[in-house]
């Protein structure tokens, strides 16, 4: 700029040179920006293009099934009874089992990692439990149907392939990603409420339980549901060891020791079998719509509950 | 210059475009092929569908490569209604079934202008089995049906100890499930009688015959193939009260005393010609027919 206003003869030398090199950033910064452009667009986009695609597929579903067969309680594609009930049900009740077990366990796993392992322990079992996370879910399922199941039965179930073995399954898939998430969240909890707490006298467990949960709760809570939906949306753990038997239980403690099908496990076990554009064809993506939109409730439950108080606490504190 | 800008920026945003969009028209044009391509010299059948067949048709695609080296044959199971799902939208060449195309799926492969073509490659009979330790031996076609359909949820009504029945059948893309459901759940009486809700849908046969080992109260069904003996108990079933009960045996299938036997099919898109042509000639002459019997199925009698 300097030399373009002092000396009016060298803008025509200098800048030929200058200019050939600005205009090869120019080219390679364009290219760069369009590409990270690009990709900060097409998530949303194919996140837009999946809803699109599942509505224009699915919403057959809903408009030529009686809405009172839809939520029926009879699931039975051969005879065109598409009754989405019990399949709620089962999801419902495989992943309120994998909550009820991971939820507890991963955060007193996170707790005694983040807060109370010596650093020693904490560098042996931080890899392991990323080891975890990256075991595939087949073998997993395959695990739960040759150990798991037998061990269940033996119990006192009627058979091992029940609602609670899915959900020691899917608890065990979604520790991994609990553990680490709030582990992440501790660590973020600056080292002096630590000490004020301790320094005013209170325990090392009090400091945990009143001081650094409270504070890390909104990455707490996205751990949570992070969790939850691994454990919603997993499939073919679940297709190996819940049985599939598309029957409302009972109500009680007993429902979960009884076979279910869960609407992920139905779309895989049938997807492969329907002529495409068929009415089952259609139900089945209306199946997806609905564990779209119960995984789409999660997370903006999630964002809400974060950003309610986390957002605001982080700020003002932080 | 700003124009200048404008129109690089412009051409940048193209050119990603067309990065992006090129690996997407490459598969586009990759899945419109043919599934019936050949590679050089070399022919690939597709062959896909029924479970129960998909032991035998691996066998025959393995020994059948040793005859015709130049011909090779890529088998995958599913389920019948998968493979015949495959043939409408024509995806494979052969769909193996374990039950008939119903006359919708005809119209449905009409409608893509496929003519489905009908052959009857082996007979398989349907095993009913439980748990060695279960004490019962025999059931009557009707007794299984209302097993099935949950009038009877005790063993103790049909002669065995007291404890609940669990019921384990395959999923509904098999075709043993459809045949099982016509010809067993149906034939109780109620011709819209469907399968209880309890009903455990398993993935595959041998999900089946493992439950079955580990369950004492367990029932399921399955070709007689995938039955081993030693580890399940198979039932002699009669095809009413006052007939007698037989045990599922390549004999009794032949001889048609066993009430639960039936064909299994290959399906092809039209007439076959060419390889496709030589490869069912084969499986139906005696030498494909004794891999049948190896197998633990029973032959169609012309290769027999």
């Amino acid at each position: 700029m300097t030399s373009k206003e002092n000396s009016p003869q060298r803008t025509i030398s200098l800048p030929a040179l200058v200019r050939e090199k600005i205009s090869q950033y120019s080219w390679q910064e364009l290219v760069i920006e369009n590409l990270i452009r690009l990709a900060g667009v097409s998530a949303i986009l194919i996140i837009a293009l999946i809803f699109f695609f599942l509505l224009r597929e699915g919403s057959a579903a809903f408009l030529d099934v009686p809405l009172r067969q839809l939520f029926g309680g009879r699931w039975y594609p051969i005879e065109e009874l598409y009754g989405f009930w019990p399949l709620i049900v089962g999801s419902f009740l495989v992943t309120v089992g994998a909550v009820v077990i991971s939820v507890p366990l991963g955060l007193l796993t996170a707790v005694y990692l983040g807060e109370i392992a010596p650093s020693w322990q904490r560098e042996i079992l931080k890899p392991l439990i990323e080891v975890l996370a990256g075991i595939p879910s087949i073998v997993l399922g395959f695990l739960g149907w040759v150990v798991l199941a037998p061990l269940i039965q033996r119990l006192g179930a009627p058979t091992g392939l029940t609602a609670f073995t899915g959900s020691l399954i899917l608890a065990y898939m979604a520790l991994p990603t609990i553990i680490s998430i709030t582990e992440d969240a501790l660590y973020a909890v600056p080292k002096e409420y630590r000490d004020g707490s301790l320094a005013l006298g209170a325990t090392q467990w009090q400091t945990i339980w009143r001081v650094v949960l409270p504070a890390a709760r909104s990455g707490i809570v996205v751990a949570i549901m992070l969790g939850i939906g691994r454990a919603i949306g997993e499939t073919m753990a679940v297709l190996m060891v819940t049985g599939n038997a598309a029957h409302v239980p009972e109500l009680g403690l007993g429902a979960f020791f009884q076979p279910v099908r869960t609407m992920t496990a139905t779309i895989a076990a049938e997807m492969g079998e329907v002529a495409s554009g068929s009415l089952h064809y259609s139900v089945l993506f209306g199946i997806g719509i609905v564990l779209f939109l119960i995984t789409f409730g999660i997370n903006s439950l999630a964002s809400r509950l974060v950003g309610g108080n986390g957002r605001r606490r982080r700020r003002g504190q932080l | 210059m700003k124009n200048k800008t404008i129109l690089l920026r412009f051409s940048c945003t193209i050119l990603t475009l067309i990065i992006f969009a090129l690996p997407a028209t490459a598969c586009r044009s990759e899945g419109s092929q043919t599934a019936e391509t050949g590679i050089g010299n070399e022919r690939a059948i597709q062959n896909k569908g029924s479970d129960t067949l998909v032991n035998v048709a691996l066998a025959w695609a393995e020994r059948y490569r040793q005859i015709e080296p130049d011909v090779s044959i890529a088998v995958t199971g599913g389920g019948s209604g998968t493979g015949i799902a495959a043939l409408i939208n024509g995806t494979v060449d052969i769909a193996n079934a374990s039950r008939e195309m119903s006359e919708s799926e005809f119209e449905e492969a009409r409608a893509n202008g496929i003519e489905s073509v009908e052959h009857i490659v082996a007979i398989d009979a349907l095993a009913i089995i439980v748990h060695p330790d279960n004490p019962v031996g025999q059931l009557t076609i009707n007794q299984l049906s209302d097993i099935y359909t949950g009038k009877i949820t005790n063993w103790s009504e049909v002669g065995g100890n007291d404890v609940s029945i669990i019921l384990l059948s395959r999923e509904t893309n098999s075709g043993t499930h459809v045949y099982f459901l016509e010809e067993v759940v149906r034939r109780g009486g109620s011709e819209e009688a469907i399968f209880a809700s309890r009903t455990i849908l398993m993935p595959s046969s041998v999900g089946i015959t493992s439950e079955v080992r580990r369950n004492p109260n367990a029932i399921g069904y399955d070709g007689l193939g995938y039955v081993d003996p030693e580890h399940e108990k198979i039932l002699a079933v009669a095809a009413d009260s006052d007939s007698p009960f037989v045990l599922p045996s390549v004999e009794t299938a032949l001889a048609g005393t066993y009430p639960l036997a039936r064909n299994l099919y290959m399906y092809t898109a039209g007439e076959p010609t060419g390889a496709i042509a030589d490869y069912l000639s084969w499986i139906i002459s005696p030498a494909g027919q004794e891999i049948v019997t190896e197998l633990g199925f029973v032959p169609i009698i012309s290769g027999g």
